[in-house]
């Protein structure tokens, strides 16, 4: 089920020559299954972000790529060339890791360095590539620094340098920003982004951040358990999640119980609610509505998909308010709503005041019942 | 694309299953073949035919072997009742107060790491022997028997509980014990509660680490023993005075057991105690608190000094003409050609054996442990060599030496040529100190970034490029560790060489044994002093080094 989603709303989108074509990969520890078959094409110059929570099995694919933990099955391909079995010195590929890793006993310049000495390219050619390098990072006068002397983000951009130094075909990258300060990370990311399009070198990011991968990332493939839940780009992994695992871990969604009634028509406790469509549901059926919280609108008057509820707590988070709402009945229904800065204040909204929500049908989420 | 074409394409990996193989193979020739010797010695009769327990039977029904068990049981049981508890109090003053000094005394309590086992036994003899100045306190017991084995094995024993006992005691929570303060409990409560409890798994470890040294100690016994028999000195009439193979094979098995016990026991201590501290603990930090300060003071004042008394005792003996009649000043003790035909020549091969031990041991012990820690290839390998890494832990030295005497010289080995040489007692020593070394270099490579490697190989740059451009030099401060310990160790060793030496090779430490054997006491105590300043000196260019070495070019520690 989650493959098939991943595969739907890829198939517009294929890229034309496929860079890294992964196939019916599999990694596992013991009895236990990292990877579970995973399928997945990468086109040239695309920057793809692995998006899922801690193991989730987006590390070790990334490793698997790189050759640093072999797969149990499956195949990758780079650039047309079977490589699944390939030592990583053999695959073409820089890497950057969320400690960095740089050596510390090495100057900036050596660092970065580090894989031209060994190609044996004659001095002054590794020196302007170096200085390169360096300016192209924005650290163009720090080269004969020692890691410890720099800050976490200029660390990261060494890193970063010494990954591109051997102009490798794909970049990986390993949670690298995860170690930096918020503000650090928010400049670093636009760097990244920036450089990544300047070079137009392939790149795979790995983050349980789906803040940074939304922002950075051309496709996002999303996994959970080892398996890939949805591969789309991230408006369509946003809007149009394929599971209710992706609804509920790209961005907040308030999720309500129901029986299907009709071809549109959810029975909710004892409500019924009108959802755009429905495709695949037949009445009776148990299901499981989605709803963004930022899609629930404070209306005057009834109508179709509009509830009587009561605030019960608002908590300020910033430059909106995050509302819990609580219907009325035998079963009521709990909801969170978003209420941006100026609405708040134009209403004046508190705890206990009765309102009324009107849940979009063209926002409202259906994925069948979680077991 | 099968796996062997990948394998024949992957240079590094290749190459790293050769070194690990060849690794392995060291060791198992360094380690597991002699010990495989022993076993099968004991169940064989003196022309190699297998005959069962045979050897066992004949040895549990020898009475005289019998009681050297007994012996050797409860001395060592009576020397770990006395030791862990001053031990336990010591490290209580050192970590848990703050009395002045606690790094000078520290120092002191390691004092006794840098001499021969037996340099203790030869001071006593001093002070309480037939000659000694304190004779009469003993009220007509003899110090040449189980009192002077007993006091010797405590001072010999007291560091390595004390080590034991100040890791157990700084692993504690500070939290619980504001906890306790803030509860209203008393001081005694909060001992017997807070702790005694977070050092328990320490003072068990310590016990058997104590019963160990002890039962497995054969300098101590040798010198002040007298005709009180142990299984240690046992073995060595056994095998060097009666040539009974069979029967020092059996000793030495005996002698294995208890060490093997300890070394599991301390395993799973180890783990729990662990356990105990979890990541988000504060360290405890003690409250000046005069009464205790004092008391605790006074106690290792005490304690402290007796170390250094023991110590000096022998120091002060060797300087001296002729005891007890004529205490002026000489140094023709130290003219070893008088008492012992290799004169110096024995201090001599020892810093020779000691230096070999420091190079070749440092080397194998560290690239060995980069190979096990670092590389991916041959998983099972690399466990199988750090299995035999950790197997000397569990074996005594003079086991450990005891095997090699029957690998050696067994008759089929080519490598009998070797026996008596200096390359055996290198070996037996590198095998001998194997494990502590190899665990400071596995917990230094463990600090050490683990995607380096990693990185390295992204970089088309093999794992012996980055091992000599970046780990070797970030590692030297725990490589000179490793050198000297080393170093120190294979100075001090009796136990292991005392039946490896050959006519050209006899070192200091033997002829400590050997000329104490002959009489020639204040001799010994004069090449014991040899052997205490070279390993203190050794320690403190050390220390010099660390502060100035590393300073200087290690300026990339810096921020």
């Amino acid at each position: 089920m989650p493959n098939h989603a991943a595969m739907t709303s890829e198939a517009p989108r294929a890229p034309e020559r496929s860079f890294l074509s992964i196939r019916s990969l599999t990694k596992s520890f013991g009895p236990f299954q990292a990877l579970k078959s995973i399928d997945l094409e990468i086109g040239e110059g695309e920057f793809v972000c692995f998006l899922g929570p801690s193991g989730c099995g987006k590390t070790t694919l990334l490793r698997a790529i790189a050759g640093l933990d072999r797969q149990t099955g499956g195949s990758i391909m780079l650039r047309g060339k079977d490589v699944s079995n390939a030592p990583p010195s053999q695959r073409d590929f820089g890497i950057v890791f969320q400690s960095y890793a740089l050596f510390p006993n090495l100057t900036v310049a050596d660092n970065v360095g580090y894989g031209l000495v060994n190609q044996k390219k004659p001095r002054d050619m590794i020196i302007a590539r170096v200085s390169e390098l360096l300016a192209l990072v924005g650290l163009p006068d720090q080269a004969s620094k020692y890691p410890a002397q720099l800050s976490g983000g200029q660390q990261q951009r060494v890193a970063l340098a010494r990954a591109l130094a051997t102009s490798p075909g794909l970049l990986l990258l390993d949670e690298p920003l995860s170690a930096l300060d918020a503000r650090v990370r928010l400049r670093l990311r636009e760097e990244i982004r920036a450089l990544q399009r300047r070079l137009g070198v392939t790149t795979i990011m790995v983050t349980h951040d789906q803040e940074e991968a939304l922002s950075m990332a051309e496709r996002i493939v999303v996994m959970n358990h080892g398996v890939i839940e949805q591969v789309g780009t991230p408006e369509e992994v946003y809007a149009r999640p394929a599971t209710a695992f992706v609804a509920d871990f790209v961005g907040r969604m308030t999720f309500l119980s129901g029986v299907m009634e009709g071809a549109t028509l959810v029975r909710v406790g004892d409500q019924a609610l009108r959802v755009a469509e429905a495709p695949g549901f037949s009445a009776g059926q148990k299901v499981e509505l989605g709803l963004r919280p930022e899609a629930v609108r404070l209306v005057e008057g009834a109508g179709e998909n509009r509830l009587s509820m009561r605030i019960t707590e608002l908590e300020y988070l910033g430059s909106f308010v995050r509302a819990t709402l609580e219907g009325e009945g035998a079963s009521p229904l709990t909801l969170l709503a978003d209420l941006p800065f100026n609405v708040m204040q134009d209403r004046a909204y508190a705890p206990g005041q009765a309102v009324i929500a009107e849940l979009p049908a063209s926002a409202l989420r259906i994925f069948s019942a979680r077991t | 694309m099968s796996a062997n074409a990948s394998f024949t394409r992957d240079r590094e990996a290749r190459v790293a299953t050769l070194l690990l193989a060849g690794l392995a193979f060291l060791l198992v020739l360094l380690i597991a073949v002699p010990l495989w010797s022993l076993l099968s010695k004991s169940v064989q009769n003196s022309n190699g035919q297998f005959v069962g327990l045979a050897n066992f039977a004949r040895y549990i029904s020898t009475p005289a072997l019998v009681a050297s068990l007994w012996n050797s049981i409860w001395v060592s049981s009576l020397v770990a009742l006395i030791v862990v508890p001053l031990a336990f109090l010591y490290a209580y003053a050192l970590t848990r107060s703050r009395m002045p000094g606690r790094g000078l005394f520290m120092a002191v309590a390691m004092t006794p790491l840098f001499a021969p086992s037996l340099l203790s036994a030869i001071s006593l003899i001093y002070i309480f022997g037939n000659q000694g100045f304190l004779k009469s306190w003993l009220f007509g017991a003899s110090i040449y028997g189980p009192v002077g084995i007993v006091l010797a094995e405590a001072v010999y024993c007291f560091p390595h509980a004390l080590m034991i006992m100040v890791t157990a005691l700084r692993l504690a929570d500070g939290r619980l014990y504001e906890v306790a303060e803030a509860l209203g409990t008393s001081k005694s409560r909060v001992f017997f509660t807070v702790t005694l409890p977070g050092a328990r798994y320490g003072l068990i470890s310590a016990i058997f680490v104590v019963f160990t040294l002890v039962i497995t100690d054969f300098g101590i016994p040798k010198v002040i023993g007298g005709q009180f028999n142990v299984l240690a000195t046992d073995a060595y009439k056994q095998i060097v005075g009666q040539q009974n193979f069979e029967m020092g094979a059996v000793v030495g098995l005996i002698l294995l057991m208890p060490a093997i016990f300890a070394f599991f026991v301390d395993r799973q201590v180890q783990k729990k105690q662990v356990a105990l501290l979890s990541a988000r603990a504060v360290p405890y930090e003690p409250k000046p608190n005069g009464k205790r300060d004092f008391a605790l003071l006074a106690f290792c004042l005490v304690i402290g000094g007796l170390l250094i008394g023991m110590l000096g005792m022998a120091i002060w003996a060797s300087f001296i003409r002729y005891w007890p009649y004529n205490l002026t000043f000489t140094l023709n003790n130290y003219n070893f050609a008088n008492f012992d035909p290799q004169g110096w020549g024995a201090y001599l091969t020892s810093l020779k054996m000691a230096g070999l031990t420091a190079i070749f041991g440092t080397t194998i012990v560290f690239f060995g442990a980069y190979l096990v820690e670092k590389t991916k290839p041959a998983p099972a390998l690399r466990g199988f060599v750090h299995f035999l890494a950790m197997l000397p832990m569990a074996v005594p030295g003079l086991v450990l030496g005891l095997g090699y005497v029957f690998f050696v010289n067994a008759p089929w080995n080519p490598l009998g040529i070797f026996y008596g040489t200096l390359t055996v007692l290198v070996a037996n020593t590198v095998a001998h100190f194997y494990t502590v070394a190899h665990i400071t270099a596995v917990t230094q490579l463990k600090q050490i970034d683990a995607e380096f490697e990693s990185v390295s190989a992204s970089l088309k740059v093999p794992f012996w490029v980055t091992f000599r451009r970046v780990t070797v030099p970030i590692s030297l401060p725990a490589v000179l560790d490793i050198a000297v310990y080393l170093f120190v160790n294979a100075l001090t060793t009796v136990s292991a060489v005392i039946f490896l030496y050959g006519p050209g090779t006899k070192l200091a430490s033997i002829a400590i044994v050997h000329m104490d054997e002959m009489g020639a006491v204040a001799a010994a105590a004069a090449m014991a002093t040899c052997i205490v300043f070279t390993a203190m000196a050794v320690k403190l260019l050390h220390l010099a080094l660390d502060r100035v070495v590393f300073a200087r070019f290690q300026a990339w520690r810096k921020r």
